[in-house]
């Protein structure tokens, strides 16, 4: 598996921690699943609840890696200094750099993207950039500094899975060496497997753990699928064909008209 | 003195930053701080002076995708 930074994970599944229906369902969704890496933010906090103080409490009990994000941001230096205020915060170089560029699908904004992610790399963050399976794209991000890239499988929270499979097995093919994973979009575990079959190194999701009915026994299910998909990978899949191909030996066959 | 915390209008008798965390109960809290948009750094934080209108956001761990 390759490293995402010098560090080698456990497993290729990257979990978020928002929308679950409480902290204690969250915690199991983690200790099924082993997921590898917690996705979290930053947002204003209250001098009287001072609720981001339990959760970053709980957070570290899960004892796994922490990417802190820079969601919600639209502008370079909103993101900038988000990230800023998260490697303080959390004490990590890790920063999943999101520069969202349009509402209805949260796609980034690719430009301001790569501004950002140059100025944070320069300054000696490990820039994770959520963006699209453009190819000229990827390749501006990784001369800015990126050692890592995140092309969406489809938009943030939709659970379409992956909406361009030629793009992402393209992406795949050009970036052999880059450590790739699919963030955002997906909503069953078969398209995790299916990343993981295409070569990704992991997948970050969300929502579809969250909302799910069961969000820790549908962690399991990803996890599993994570798993399946990695193996499968690594398996050296057959070539598909249009026309069949007997897989019983045809020698031997009784003569019985 | 009037300032923004958090989007919220405070009229407060604090000189720095580190005096208006305190005052306002984050006292020992897991929080990073931005005046007027930029990033202050919690070791600067004693040193930083605040002045009428101050803009100020105080932010804290939170859940995130």
């Amino acid at each position: 598996m390759r490293e995402f930074y010098g560090t080698a994970l456990a497993n290729g599944f990257m979990l978020g921690t928002a929308q679950y229906p409480s902290p204690a369902i969250l915690a199991d969704a983690f200790q099924r699943s082993k997921a590898s890496v917690a996705t979290v933010s930053l947002r204003r906090e209250s001098g009287q609840t001072r609720a981001g103080q339990d959760f970053w409490q709980m957070i570290r009990e899960l004892d796994v890696h922490i990417l802190p994000n820079t969601a919600g941001c639209h502008s370079v230096k909103e993101a900038v200094t988000t990230a800023h205020m998260a490697r303080e915060v959390f004490d990590t170089k890790w920063i999943k750099l999101e520069v969202i560029g349009e509402e209805d699908t949260l796609q980034p904004d690719v430009f301001r993207l790569v501004e950002a992610a140059r100025i944070l790399s320069e300054d000696g963050f490990q820039v994770f950039p959520y963006t699209t399976e453009d190819l000229v794209v990827a390749d501006r991000l990784l001369h800015a500094g990126c050692e890592v890239l995140m092309p969406w499988g489809a938009p943030i929270g939709s659970g379409l899975g992956l909406n361009n499979l030629f793009g992402l097995r393209a992406m795949r093919a050009h970036f052999p060496d880059v450590p790739l994973v699919i963030d955002a979009g997906l909503g069953l575990p078969s398209q995790a497997a299916q990343a993981m079959e295409l070569g990704f190194d992991a997948v970050l999701l969300n929502t579809a753990v969250a909302k799910a009915g069961d969000p820790a026994a549908m962690a399991e299910a990803f996890a599993t699928a994570i798993r399946a998909g990695q193996l499968a990978a690594a398996a050296d899949p057959m070539e598909p064909r249009d026309m069949a191909a007997p897989s019983t030996p045809v020698i031997g066959k009784a003569f019985l008209q | 003195m009037k300032l923004q915390l958090n989007g919220a209008t405070l009229d407060v008798d604090v000189a720095t930053l580190d005096e208006l965390l305190t005052a306002q109960g984050f006292g020992g809290a897991k929080v990073a701080t931005a005046v007027n948009g930029q990033f202050v750094p919690a070791s600067a934080r004693a040193d930083h002076t605040l002045a009428e209108g101050d803009l100020i956001e105080v932010l804290a761990p939170m859940q995130g995708g």
